[in-house]
């Protein structure tokens, strides 16, 4: 079997730049099939904006925009919302709050007037924010004695001990209770303004309804957030091992290394080296060698975190208590392995071959597409990377790999976090 | 669908008025196999999906999880394509690929490229008819479906309560056996359980091959042919056997009582017909109801229970329309701190009592009608939404012309009809309740 690799060289995406008459900068790919629109928009700052001592305004101010806005309380609001299908969500990131809009165009005028208020003018009522604090609540509760969520959340807290992004974005069932109508009234004014929002617009409208949209959503915001950038911080406890003791058949277990940032001249060797360890769903070497081959896992994989302050390579995997010794064994052999050989050609042209081909296809939803512009917005990388992106990743030779694996694996400690009850095994 | 062994291809778009949707059309080779091709021309990409029509509930006795377990296995190869090679070529091809088990169906698919369909119908079709099994990596996957289940139940108290309740909501039904399995199931499915399954429903004449994106239908019909028609036939498509749900008398009630259960919750699931089996129009008023009563927050029982009386911090409501036979229609609540599960359910069955009188006013069911058939326009954005809502309803015996009618269908339903289901069906002999608990 001979792979050729020819970079997919044309964009999936022919996106345009439009500032509009408010000055709010958009990107836009107009596609008539469909008569949908959808908005993706991220405003900068985010979960990293809240105090140590109160992490979950962000997110709970964020929950809070679409529960009463302007005349309409939240039941009114919701109905208004419901009664044209108008589909409009906001979630809190680490480093962001993101929102997301979609509407049929013909319900356009609505939706454009429902949003701006859910952005500029939302209630913030008591009632509203009672109800919401006890769903915040019961979503803690619900899943604070899961494995996955509590290696999860102990795993950030001991990578990043001290720093906001040690903590859940969501909070804690302490930090929930502390936060006051004050504190998310303040982070709204804060968190949501027009010099920290990337926006895109994908869907069957003309210009002139992109920017009416974008205008009369965003037009009104103040000019500018007010926010600070996280302290950068570097993942710590390497080398260390913690266990989340749980009485449970399977554990869960997460491990981290150093990573490489989106605005690193490294990213991309990064990326490549991440699908060949384990990003790559079938075929990368954690999936063949710790489920194909040994049975060990359902699911194994690794990903990037790139966070403002932080990058980090991160993986993960579930397997039976008395098999955790073995998985974790097999998991820092082919580390150690592949830093010190690298990959081969073979495993690098098939890599690229993926990553390249495989492009268009998140680019085949008007919502995708809206959400991908976005994101490479945020990340600062210019509307030509949608065309330039391939051959970036193209360009990559053994070499570039075998250097973000030095970088990325180091010396091969990892910080490991496991929850259940693994055989044989003690903390570290 | 379509049977029309002469024509070319059937475009089944013809004759309805003003039915939104894409040019569908369909055709069945000479095998048997079903082929439907969806145009979505917006990127060069393609969906391919091929339907198998045997799902979990079609395991045998004793042997729950097969379904699912030769899933896994399909990944293993053939003589001509070893082990491993489909997905490697899959994924140097810039495609991506998964599979799935359902109580109805199984079903594969791959999203590339267009230029590579053809490629990927080779591969596809080879594993319809050459699965070879060596004893060696059955075991091992085996173990990956072990984990998957204790991944997905062992750990989750949830997710225990969820099977206990359709246990006991199907008393005869295989609905009641998880798709997944049963651990001690599992444990002893062999080489010679996947190979007797995948012989009887691994055919052409079982199969419905759906392909969506920037493709012509003669031309997916030409390699069709030159692939998946080469497979011989068997002569029929294999016979679905299928217990018939009795009509319950008893309400039933289950806990599942856990230690790391910090958050309680109840659940409720009625035995109702499905779109398959309902009398007249039962189904699509269940699916009206349903979205009426429990679809978020303007909901009925969000009103009533969340924000009017305050017991609760969340409840809803879904049906699962979509199955061979007599399904589920599911309400459920999540309580608040002070709030105990027996006062919850109490508020819950007063609320359910109160449909008729207080849920249907004519704003609210416009409301739901609207959410309804708006996701319908939402999931024509999507090529891969369209091949799996067509390719689901083909795979339990529903036509095309069902689904493109189905929001002229929603938009029917009356006021009449919701009381009249709410009525005949949300009742207690019909019912599970089951409430999850921290252990004391």
């Amino acid at each position: 079997m001979t792979i050729a690799v020819e970079p997919v060289s044309t964009a999936p995406a022919r996106a345009e730049r439009i500032v509009t008459p408010a000055g709010i900068e958009v990107w836009t790919v107009h596609s008539q099939v469909v008569p949908v629109a959808a908005m993706s928009f991220i405003f900068e700052g985010g979960a990293s904006q809240d105090g140590l001592d109160k992490p979950g305004i962000a997110q709970m101010m964020a929950q809070l925009l679409d529960e009463g806005a302007g005349p309409y309380p939240s039941d009114a609001y919701q109905e208004k919302l419901a009664e044209a299908a108008i589909e409009l969500s906001f979630n809190a990131g680490q480093d962001s709050i993101s929102g997301g809009l979609r509407t049929l165009t013909r319900n356009l005028d609505e939706a454009i007037s429902l949003t701006r208020l859910a952005l500029v003018e939302p209630r913030f009522d008591d009632e509203a924010i009672t109800r919401v604090r006890a769903q915040t609540s019961a979503g803690i509760r619900y899943q604070q004695n899961d494995p996955g969520v509590r290696a999860t959340k102990t795993f950030f807290a001991t990578a990043f001990p001290g720093h906001i992004y040690g903590l859940p974005n969501g909070g804690t069932l302490e930090s929930v209770e502390a936060i006051t109508r004050d504190d998310l009234v303040a982070a709204h004014a804060r968190l949501i303004a027009r010099d920290n929002l990337k926006v895109a617009v994908v869907g069957a409208l003309d210009e002139a309804q992109v920017i009416a949209l974008v205008d009369g959503v965003f037009g009104d915001l103040p000019a500018h957030a007010g926010i600070v950038a996280p302290p950068a911080v570097s993942i710590t406890a390497l080398g260390t091992r913690t266990i989340v003791d749980l009485d449970v058949p399977q554990s869960v277990i997460r491990f981290g290394m150093n990573g490489i940032g989106w605005r690193d001249p490294d990213f991309i060797p990064a990326f490549v080296l991440n699908h060949i360890l384990g990003g790559g769903v079938f075929t990368s070497r954690l999936f063949q060698e710790v489920r194909e081959k040994r049975g060990l896992a359902y699911s194994v994989g690794t990903g990037l975190v790139s966070l403002r302050g932080a990058a980090m390579t991160w993986g993960f995997t579930a397997t039976k208590n008395e098999r955790v010794v073995e998985a974790l064994e097999v998991i820092a052999g082919q580390i150690e392995t592949l830093k010190a050989e690298g990959p081969s050609e073979e495993e690098l042209t098939k890599a690229k071959a993926y990553l390249t081909g495989s492009y268009p296809l998140a680019f085949d939803t008007s919502t995708k597409i809206a959400q991908q512009l976005a994101q490479i917005a945020f990340e600062g990388l210019g509307i030509d990377y949608i065309a330039r992106r391939n051959a970036l990743v193209a360009a990559v030779t053994r070499e570039d790999v075998m250097r973000a694996a030095s970088r990325v694996l180091g010396d091969g400690r990892m910080l490991v976090v496991i929850a259940g009850r693994p055989e044989g095994l003690a903390a570290v | 669908m379509t049977v029309n062994p002469a024509a070319a291809i059937q475009r089944s778009n013809s004759g309805e008025d003003d039915t939104p949707g894409p040019d569908i059309s369909t055709c069945r080779l000479d095998n048997g196999l079903d082929l439907v091709v969806i145009p979505d021309r917006r990127v060069p990409v393609a969906t391919h999906m091929i339907w198998y029509r045997n799902g979990s509930a079609d395991d045998p006795i004793g042997q729950s999880g097969i379904a699912h377990f030769l899933e896994h296995l399909m990944f293993k190869g053939t003589e001509r394509h070893p082990a491993g090679e489909f997905s490697q070529v899959v994924s140097s091809l810039g495609g991506q690929e998964n599979a799935f088990t359902s109580y109805d169906y199984t079903a594969y698919f791959q999203r590339v490229a267009k230029e590579h369909l053809a490629t990927l119908m080779e591969f596809e079709s080879d594993r319809m008819a050459n699965l070879v099994l060596a004893d060696e990596v059955v075991a091992p996957e085996r173990d990956v479906v072990l984990e998957e289940r204790r991944m997905r139940v062992e750990t989750d108290p949830g997710a225990q309560l969820s099977e206990a309740m359709a246990s006991a909501l199907f008393v005869h039904h295989p609905y009641g056996i998880p798709i997944i399995g049963w651990m001690h199931e599992i444990e002893t499915l062999d080489r010679a359980h996947a190979l007797d399954y995948y012989k009887r429903f691994y055919t052409p004449e079982n199969a419905i091959l759906v392909v969506a994106g920037d493709v012509e239908a003669d031309a997916v019909r030409r390699l069709a042919e030159g692939t998946y028609g080469q497979i011989a036939p068997r002569g029929a498509a294999p016979k679905r056997l299928r217990p018939r749900e009795p009509d319950p008398r008893a309400m039933r009630r289950v806990t599942v009582a856990d230690p790391r259960v910090d958050q309680p919750l109840m659940q409720r699931l009625y035995l109702t017909p499905s779109s398959l089996t309902a009398p007249g129009r039962d189904a699509f008023a269940l699916e009206v109801l349903a979205e009426l009563i429990g679809g978020g927050p303007t909901s009925y029982l969000y009103r009533k229970i969340v924000l009017e009386r305050g017991v609760a911090v969340n409840a809803g409501a879904w049906y699962m329309s979509s199955a061979l036979d007599e399904t589920r229609f599911a309400v459920y609540a999540v309580p608040t701190p002070e709030v105990g599960l027996d006062q919850l359910e109490e508020m819950l069955d007063r609320a359910i009592a109160g449909i008729a009188d207080e849920a249907l006013d004519e704003k609210a069911i416009t409301r739901a009608k609207t959410q309804l058939i708006a996701e319908t326009t939402y999931a024509a954005d999507s090529q891969t939404s369209l091949a799996r809502i067509y390719g689901s309803a083909l795979a339990i015996g529903e036509t095309i012309d069902a689904v493109r009618r189905w929001p002229r269908d929603i938009e029917a339903v009356t006021r009449e009809e919701l009381a009249d289901v709410a009525a005949r069906y949300l009742v207690p002999r019909r019912a599970v309740t089951g409430h999850l608990l921290k252990a004391d």
